[in-house]
């Protein structure tokens, strides 16, 4: 244990001295091309001429539609958004299985249990073909900006050009530990050398996520500028521009929606090997890897909506305009397809978990709970469904009476939503509680009273989640409508970890009610991971979608407008298809990823070819 | 084989689903298409065109009806804004230099913390700080002569005289929205290009449904056929109904083609 503690001590100590050694780097090679002076001025406060004098940067470009290479039969910004899109997923899904094959080998090591060992390998050759397709598609973006969009790349390189060096360092940097620790996993096997396998991980984990901040960067400036002056001069303070408003919380909604996603994904291969598979002893692994994967995507689904939040919150306070257009402009209905999504997400995980239960002979005691369950979620999912204002035909208003129902028109708004999520999330964690007791029984002596305080527990929870979204939904002003959002977030979070914990004591040395039958669920349980990815991947589009649309014709907001014929924006139909493009292309290549990973170990002994 | 075949279907289901359910199962709402960006001719601008122009940009480029909405609630209605003006100078919460009610509109587009209206500051701000930005920068970018506009705009609505003065100096600003027409050039193109001989006997046009104007030049001064112009209600001709002629000729026509119109129609005798 103490081996364990030092070791995570001395990497963490690593750790923060390269992220300070890279921070500094930035600042103090931007700061010399300034004045202090000038590096002190926050973005606006400077007039244009007087910046002009100063920096050695040119301001923003203005930019006519003659600035927009055209290539006949090549829609610019259909290119440029299926390229990113496409590296996103990947990107995404790259970034994130180092981050539970790491915690899965960790806890192999810590358990010794091999199958942990042999699970997080499989998973990491799942990600090695897409690692080179995220690097492809990375370049083909990069391309795509180049030719369609060469001013408006030209100024981001103006700016980040010093970050998007060391970009290319880090990839050296990520490619050379991912490869290393994945043909090295069999060679780095035991006492000092898994160790050394391990740490390899987390500078693998390391180095994949700074490449991910500066990418983040990159965007979020273009979302909430900083570091340049209103005219768009940059001031030379590269950090001031890395860390612009909107950067952090970027960083942590993409952090957390990244393990979800790349935990759906495995999943999904799970799913398709056990379908697949012809012996029961596969069936039982690949049933024990979609178990885990889909643990993961939960895991990083339950705060996810938290992190979603948080981010919106942010670009409310960084720009009321944004923020509206956001929340209740132009995109206002997208959040009704976002309903839609989650619902699905919500719906698949736990009806998997529920599937899952079958794999336990004491699964039986709770089955008859489950239905309240579905019931619970498929109302919250329902009133997350509905929609603040309808549009209408003249007739319809008329026959209504306005634009809001009469009862369901409450529902619309956000405290009714936030209510509803924070249910949706509890009841989650509940079905994962049933799930995890359903082969348990437990030994403790205070078992009753653990039981008695869980149950009141949920339902205090939930009386306060609903309290706090009635009252300040409906009976106070405006100002504090979104501002009940925070305690309910707190009372779901103390919710999940206080009966966890609980949990975790009264079932510590439980007796098992029969081994547990891996591989004993029934194939539509395989269908809802597959559900759960291709949700996750289409949501991720329409999200990036929305993310970036927010900036309307804008390049970068407020500083380089956006004169291509292709400035407006479109409606969510054409969105919608564009990503629906996008995720057909993505899963396809998804395919060829779990083939070629099915491939590389395949061995085929043909007859009479070779000599001898 | 067939188990590929099935999760490939599956998938593309879901998407489908997906694609389908965004495409027809919620309203396709067209985005408005970014700002043009014209040049306008104030010069021969009448007051109604000036505050017609003004609610243009209040809904549209200025985007102020995004916050100033009664739906929201989320920024104070601006209605009774310019009535309530002398009121806000006076509070000792007051932190700008106007002093009159046009120059507290103006000094509220561009700086709009000097005065917050309580409830609406900046969470944690104690209403001492606005989240609206200064409309003459940044993305909205409105030049002085369209935040003069949504002045007179803020003051007709008000139910208050239309105090603000029609800049007269030339705009250079590329973002300024306008009147991109040529102004006509005789009282017989106006009759024409507003379509008045579909109502009225006039010049070569032989209407029916409105009063006959062959001969009102000798039945009406100039005074009462510009206001018959501009607000037709106003005085009715014998055996017309209200609201029989459109109201917004005033922020149609340019100054210029208005002064032609009534001086031709001032001739008919």
């Amino acid at each position: 244990m103490m081996r364990t503690a030092r070791y995570f001590l001395a990497v963490g100590a690593l750790l923060v001295f390269a992220v300070a050694a890279f921070v500094g780097m930035s600042e103090s090679s931007g700061g010399s091309l300034v004045s202090t002076a000038y590096a002190n001025e926050t973005a606006g406060s400077a007039d244009a001429a007087s910046t002009k004098a100063r920096s050695v940067y040119p301001p923003a470009p203005r930019l006519t539609e003659a600035d927009y290479p055209r290539i006949p039969g090549i829609n610019s910004r259909v290119t440029v958004w299926l390229a990113a899109q496409l590296h996103l997923w990947f990107a995404a899904f790259v970034l994130a299985v180092p981050i539970f094959v790491f915690i899965i080998e960790a806890v192999g090591m810590a358990t010794r249990d091999r199958r942990y060992d042999e699970m997080a390998h499989e998973f990491i050759k799942v990600s090695i073909t897409a690692y080179s397709l995220t690097a492809i598609l990375g370049g083909l973006l990069t391309l795509s900006l180049v030719v369609f969009y060469p001013d408006p790349f030209k100024y981001l390189a103006t700016i980040f050009g010093q970050t998007m060096f060391y970009y290319a360092l880090l990839f050296f940097v990520e490619s050379a530990t991912l490869y290393t620790y994945y043909y090295g996993w069999y060679w780095l096997q035991g006492g000092f050398r898994k160790w050394v396998h391990l740490t390899l991980g987390l500078l693998l984990n390391a180095a994949g996520t700074l490449l991910m901040l500066l990418a983040n960067a990159w965007l979020t400036f273009m979302m909430s500028p900083a570091g340049v002056d209103a005219a768009g001069t940059f001031g030379g303070d590269t950090w001031a521009a890395v860390h612009n408003f909107l950067w952090n919380p970027i960083n942590l909604h993409r952090m957390v929606a990244n393990v979800a996603f790349g935990g759906s994904i495995v999943g999904a291969y799970a799913a398709f090997k056990f379908l697949s598979a012809t012996t029961a002893e596969a069936k039982a692994h690949y049933d024990w890897m979609g178990y885990t994967a889909n643990f993961i995507a939960i895991s990083a689904l339950l705060p996810l909506p938290f992190a979603g939040y948080y981010l919106a919150a942010e670009i409310y306070a960084y720009s009321q305009q944004m923020g509206i257009t956001l929340m209740g402009g132009i995109f206002a209905w997208l959040f009704i397809i976002q309903a839609v999504l989650i619902g699905t997400l919500f719906l698949s995980a736990n009806y998997y978990l529920w599937c899952g239960m079958g794999r336990s002979d004491g699964a039986a005691r709770y089955m008859p709970y489950i239905k309240y369950l579905a019931i619970v979620i498929v109302c919250a999912f329902l009133v997350w469904f509905t929609p603040h204002t309808l549009v209408l035909t003249n007739q319809e208003l008329k026959a209504l009476g306005g634009p809001y129902h009469k009862y369901l028109g409450p529902l619309g708004i956000m405290p009714a939503k936030n209510t509803a999520v924070n249910v949706m999330i509890i009841f989650t964690a509940l079905s994962f509680l049933l799930y995890r007791r359903a082969n348990l029984i437990a030994t403790a002596p205070w078992a009753r009273v653990g039981n008695a305080t869980q149950a009141a527990l949920f339902v205090a929870g939930v009386a306060n989640i609903m309290f706090l979204g009635v009252y300040h939904g409906y009976f106070t002003n405006t100002v504090y409508k979104v501002a009940a959002s925070v305690p309910q977030v707190l009372t779901t979070l103390a919710v999940i970890a206080i009966s966890a914990l609980i949990d975790f004591f009264m079932y510590r040395g439980a007796r098992t009610v029969a081994p547990l039958r891996w591989g004993r669920v029934p194939a539509r349980s395989q269908y809802a991971l597959f559900l759960l990815a291709v949700s996750f991947t289409w949501l991720m589009g329409l999200m990036g979608y929305i993310r970036s649309g927010i900036r309307q014709h804008w390049h970068v907001v407020d500083i380089v407008r956006d004169n291509s014929i292709d400035a407006f924006t479109p409606s969510l139909g054409y969105a919608a298809n564009v990503v629906s493009v996008g995720a057909i292309i993505f899963m396809a290549m998804v395919i060829f990823v779990f083939w070629a990973s099915h491939v590389s170990g395949v061995k085929a002994q043909p007859s009479g070819y070779w000599k001898g | 084989m067939r188990t590929f075949a099935a999760v490939v279907a599956f998938s593309l289901f879901t998407i489908g689903f997906f694609a389908g359910f965004s495409n027809f199962g919620i309203p396709q709402i067209e985005p408005s298409p970014p700002p043009k960006e014209e040049a306008m001719n104030l010069a021969a601008m009448t007051m109604d065109q000036f505050v017609a122009l003004g609610e243009k940009i209040y809904g549209g480029k200025g985007t102020c009806t995004l916050c100033h909405n009664a739906v929201g609630g989320r920024a104070p209605l601006l209605d009774k804004m310019a009535t309530v003006a002398a009121e806000r100078l006076a509070d000792p919460r007051y932190k700008g230099k106007a002093t009159n009610a046009v120059e507290y509109i103006r000094e509220s587009m561009v700086a709009p913390s000097v005065y917050v209206v309580a409830g609406f500051g900046k969470a944690g701000s104690n209403d001492t700080e606005s989240p609206m930005p200064d409309v003459s920068k940044g993305g909205i970018s409105l030049s002085e002569a369209e935040i003069a506009a949504i002045i007179a705009y803020l003051q007709s609505v008000g139910g208050v005289e239309v105090t603000v003065e029609i800049p007269t100096v030339a705009q250079n600003d590329a973002n300024v929205p306008a009147q991109s027409r040529a102004p006509l050039a005789t009282a017989e193109e106006v009759i024409s290009h507003f379509a008045c001989g579909a109502c009225h006997k006039v010049a070569k046009e032989v209407g029916e449904l409105g009063p006959d104007l062959t001969k009102i030049g000798s039945a009406r001064d100039r005074d009462y056929l510009r206001r018959a112009i501009l607000d037709p209600n106003a005085d009715l001709a014998e055996g017309f109904e209200l609201d029989s002629m459109p109201a917004d000729f005033g922020g149609q026509m340019l100054a210029s083609e208005l002064e032609m119109l009534v001086d031709y129609l001032a001739s008919l005798k």
